[in-house]
């Protein structure tokens, strides 16, 4: 029974971690239809903003490991994040709707640096790099090349394959490939309840976990951006025309996601201290298959879906055969969709022809 | 210009402009240098493994050329990434030989890449060194095909007998990565050997690399009460293991095999590592001036304590110039022989002799975590 | 009479090229060639799912390696038997029976597993039937991991080299050829309705489950046939080269090539393959540049590179 009850923890905490990723996942694909196949990335890059500052000298004299600097570090990667997911979403996702001036400039700006990275080996000719590559870009675009609006999906998720192997690669070079450990920026104490073994730190990340869900809610459901964000979901086109700018909450979405992508990895990274640049890779897609579980597009379902599949995997992995565990989150899956198509949460949406 | 060729030519010039910026590898002048391979898994999930790997040949082959080179000539070194993936190490394998028309290959680490581009250098006749592959398979390919590294029959059999004649076990379970073959043939190795000596196996759980939770495993394990743990994996999940069999309450002593061996052992798995063991090619801390001006070396150049990997290429290339100079030649039927006949090399990682079946015979290493540190416990020999 | 004429050409030209190009490319170019044949075959019978039926499926990979490890298994376990049953004929011969017996089970086997993926997708609309043949994918890999038999995590060693230039480029023929009759035939006019509106092809007494099926199923077999020649090229096998990461490769050749054409699949998958292998110029930046190239790919040109240029007389494509 003790074993039970503690694979049943471990299910819970595991099921909450790819709840947070889900949730970015869902909102993304609510407003847009997308599946951002970055996000995981983002979530990886959370965690390493997070490893930066708690490291820093600054933050570490000042702060020691007081709950202020657990927090400092906490809403400083969340801001980070959200930075990145807006610089994605406006330099690669946009374009493809709507006017999106510079995105060339940004990009050969990238190429630039990392050829100057790879002339030079030094900080100055990544700049110097960098510019030139920005310069080109800019000529290049005021000569008239521009993207092509596009009302194509799948070329869309393309561009999120080719961001989400750019911040994997990208992340291998600069911030190393070689797993670094994140410190304990949360001590940690045992606690018993009878012969269970619960951890402090487990807990506190899932009652982070669950007070950021109920933030979302709010956000979401009782505010008025979360009311655009609602309207853009369920038809992009009327709520323009209802005088949403929806460029705008779109981009409020992705660094909402983003933020709550970042806050996950600093979770994650706190129970399990390792973070590498590709961490992302298995959660993010364990994470997908948990917001579809749940209804894609479907806040709580997301929650509901990340918690199913947590469980199921400890469960399996602990009575069955952990060679498997992978295969499980699909089996699982695979299984509920068959019985319902659109997901636990999801409303069957009848199709008129 | 109509809208559209305006475009075109727009894209087209953005197109050269990027390929020019881009475009740069130095090209080797053939005829003054020695070309020599390296392929490795640079980027991807085991670029820690081809990046150490790297810095040791390169670091090795620096040396040779300050001294005056060999043969006459400077030793250039061409680098090739294979991604951590098993046909793209073929691919590069193919690459250097045939384009490159390097003289010899040196790696890979993971025995599953090295099989992929073995049969290239044997099919053209290329020696090639593996620094670090334990599998039995790799040197089997052909006879140009040679490891420096001891191979898994001999580090499962080390850590069996470690366990029973030193530690005096008689329950051990087993957490092994089922998605790396190093792992589960040392896995089986250890128990094959640990059952002959007596002992007894009471769990055989698995993970898979790249997992961070293993809760589920050592809950289960923990419910089967083994004295000791052997977990023949990598560092990198290694780290996390042992903090969650610490956190879960699981008394046991953790063993390992040379996976373990990185400088970010440590960091990851922190006091949780404390009082465990795991075998290794060398140690840090052996006195002998060779082993420490290595270190000190690796150190100064790369901001970082040498792991396995890094030694065992560093060796590895050393072996390779030492071969050639001993056939004084190139060619590659004479460097075949040349290595062939390696005998008591003084590698970092042990003395180093090559036998007929183109493997290591050398010396094992156990090291116990103590304090934070590396400590080293004892030898066993083959 | 022109049919005939065709195919006797092209067995006439790819036996010449054969016994010439290794040597007169070098081995690591003819290594890419045999690569860029294996990825046309691939790209061609997955733009049949997803560009010609619109079906959004992303685990070719799983496809790919039934195929290679069905092939594989059958030449390597039975060969010594097959060999002796047909001893009178030339080594040569032998080879070539091997290999055909190899492919035809590895056909069969990824066939089987096309229409275990396809049956289920049936009820299932865009994103979700993508995630679920992205599972598909990932347990059929995990499946293999466990297989002792045929290498799990060690990999399947010791695959008679069997391929060569002509029957890949064989194979790359028999794809475009075979996938360009269909799509022109009536069946190929069925794919496109569902493609276009599943709803309007129901109701206009489409059997739209047959046809979608069908597309999965003819789709993976393809798919292990070209699973058969990697794995008779390579000589090796390992479940890390069907990752889902291959699948997302796969799609990117498709649509960047542009989608729902055969000329587009082969220009992607050519056009992957190659940029893949040239930026190993760029050493440790290789992948980051192929992404921002992706993505600059995908933003100035989503119709792809091919985009509505057409070589193939066509009745019905878009």
């Amino acid at each position: 029974m003790n074993t039970f009850l503690q694979q049943v923890i471990n299910g819970i905490s595991q099921g909450s971690a790819y709840a947070l990723i889900a949730l970015g996942y869902t909102m993304v694909y609510g407003v847009l239809r997308l599946i951002n196949f970055a996000h995981s990335d983002v979530y990886m890059f959370g965690a390493f903003m997070g490893y930066y500052l708690a490291n820093n000298r600054w933050v570490q004299s000042r702060l020691g490991t007081s709950p202020a600097s657990a927090i400092v570090i906490m809403l400083g990667a969340m801001i980070l994040s959200a930075g990145l997911g807006i610089l994605i979403e406006r330099f690669a996702y946009r374009p493809n709707r709507s006017a999106s001036p510079f995105t060339l400039a940004f990009w050969f700006g990238i190429l630039g640096a990392a050829a100057g990275q790879l002339i030079g080996q030094s900080f100055a000719t990544l700049v110097a790099g960098a510019g030139i590559g920005i310069l080109i870009g800019v000529v290049i675009e005021k000569a008239g090349l521009r993207p092509v609006k596009q009302d194509s999906r799948l070329g869309l998720l393309i561009i999120a394959i080719g961001v989400s192997l750019f911040l994997e690669n990208g992340g291998q070079q600069v911030f190393g490939a070689d797993p670094k450990f994140f410190p304990e920026i949360i001590p940690t104490t045992l606690m018993n309840f009878g012969s269970l073994k619960v951890d402090s730190q487990k807990l506190i990340v899932l009652g982070v976990a669950v007070v950021l869900m109920v933030l979302l809610n709010l956000l979401v459901h009782y505010t008025k951006t979360g009311k655009a964000m609602r309207a853009v979901s369920h038809n992009l086109d009327a709520a323009k025309l209802m005088g949403i700018n929806t460029d705008r909450i779109i981009a409020v979405t992705f660094a909402v996601g983003s933020a709550l992508a970042g806050a996950g990895g600093i979770l994650v990274a706190l129970l399990y201290p390792r973070i590498d640049p590709l961490m992302g890779v298995t959660p993010g897609l364990k994470a997908f298959v948990a917001a579809v579980l749940g209804g894609i597009g479907n806040i709580t379902g997301a929650m509901i879906g990340g918690l199913i599949l947590g469980l199921a995997e400890v469960m399996a992995v602990g009575y069955g055969e952990s060679t498997y565990r992978d295969a499980i989150a699909f089996i699982i899956l695979v299984l509920i969709l068959l019985l319902k198509p659109d997901g636990i949460m999801g409303k069957g949406s009848t199709e008129k022809v | 210009m109509t809208h559209k060729l305006r475009q075109l030519v727009l894209c087209l010039l953005g197109i050269a402009a990027v390929l020019v910026m881009t475009s740069c590898s130095p090209k080797a002048s053939e005829g003054t240098e020695i070309v020599v391979g390296v392929y490795g898994s640079l980027t991807g999930t085991d670029a820690t493994f081809g990046t150490s790997s790297r810095n040791g040949v390169e670091m090795a082959m620096d040396e040779v050329n300050k001294a005056g080179g060999v043969l006459g000539k400077q030793i250039h070194v061409i680098v090739e990434d294979d991604q951590s993936k098993p046909e793209e190490a073929q691919t590069v394998a193919t690459k250097l030989i045939s384009k490159d028309h390097v003289v010899a290959l040196l790696g890979e680490v993971a025995s599953s890449r090295s099989l992929f581009a073995a049969p290239v250098a044997q099919q053209n006749g290329i020696p090639m060194i593996s620094p670090a592959s334990t599998n039995v398979k790799v040197t089997q390919v052909g006879d140009y095909i040679f490891r420096v590294c001891f191979i898994d029959p001999f580090q499962g059999l080390v850590m069996a007998k470690f366990a029973t004649k030193t530690l005096k076990l008689k329950n051990v379970a087993i957490l092994r990565d089922i998605k790396n073959d190093y792992s589960v043939g040392l896995a089986d190795v250890f128990i094959e050997n640990f059952k002959k000596m007596g002992g007894n196996i009471v769990a055989d759980k698995s993970y898979s690399a790249g997992d961070i939770d293993f809760s589920a495993q050592l809950t289960s394990i923990k419910s089967s009460n083994p004295q000791a743990i052997f977990v023949p994996g990598y560092y990198t999940e290694v780290g996390l293991i042992a903090r969650q069999t610490k956190k879960l309450g699981i008394n046991a002593t953790l063993m390992g095999g040379d996976g373990w061996d990185s400088p970010s052992l440590i960091g990851i798995g922190g006091e949780a590592l404390n009082g465990s063991y795991f075998s290794n090619h060398y140690s840090v801390q052996d006195p002998s001036p060779a082993i420490q001006k290595f270190v000190g070396d690796y150190k100064a150049r790369f901001n970082e304590i040498p792991d396995g990997n890094a030694a065992l290429s560093y060796d590895a290339a050393h072996i390779l110039v030492e071969s050639m100079r001993k056939a004084n030649t190139t060619d590659a039927a004479k460097l075949r022989d040349a290595i062939a006949q390696t005998t008591d090399y003084p590698g970092v990682t042990g003395k180093i002799t090559i036998d007929k079946d183109r493997n290591s015979v050398k010396p094992a290493v156990v090291l116990q975590v103590k304090d934070g540190k590396l400590s080293y416990v004892e030898t066993i020999t083959p | 009479m022109k049919k005939w004429l065709f195919w006797f050409s092209a067995i006439v030209v790819l036996a010449a090229m054969q016994a010439g190009v290794r040597d007169v490319i070098g081995p690591y170019y003819f290594q890419i060639l045999i690569l860029v044949g294996i990825n046309i075959i691939l790209a061609v019978s997955l733009n049949l799912i997803n560009g010609v039926t619109g079906q959004f499926s992303i685990g070719h990979a799983g496809f790919y390696a039934v195929g290679a490890y069905t092939s594989a298994s059958l030449v390597y376990y039975g060969q010594t038997s097959i060999r002796a049953a047909i001893s009178f004929l030339p080594h040569m011969a032998q080879d070539v029976v091997l290999l055909l017996l190899g492919l035809l089970a590895g056909a069969i086997a990824a066939g089987i597993a096309g229409l275990a993926v396809g049956i289920p997708s049936l009820r299932l609309r865009g994103d979700y039937l993508a995630i679920v043949t992205l599972g598909f994918g990932e347990i059929i890999r995990v499946l293999i991991l466990n297989i002792d038999a045929i290498g799990a995590s060690r990999g399947f060693s010791g695959i008679p080299l069997l391929s060569n230039f002509f029957w890949v480029y064989f194979f790359v023929l028999v794809t475009v050829v075979v996938v360009h009759n269909l799509v022109d035939s009536s069946y190929g006019r069925a794919f496109i309705s569902i493609r276009d509106d599943e709803i309007a092809a129901e109701a206009m007494g489409i059997d739209t489950t047959r046809f979608k099926v069908m597309a999965f199923v003819i789709s993976s077999m393809f798919a292990g046939i070209a699973g058969g020649l990697f794995g008779h090229f390579e000589m090796n096998l390992h479940p890390n080269s069907f990752l889902f990461t291959t699948s997302f490769y796969l799609i990117i050749m498709i649509v960047v090539g542009g989608l729902g054409s055969i000329e587009g699949a082969i220009l992607g998958a050519i056009l992957v393959t190659v940029v893949l292998e040239a930026f190993r110029g760029f050493g440790p930046f290789r992948l980051v540049n192929f992404a921002v190239l992706l993505v600059l790919i995908m933003l100035y040109r989503p119709q792809g590179l091919a985009g509505n240029w057409r070589l193939f007389r066509k009745a019905g494509a878009r």
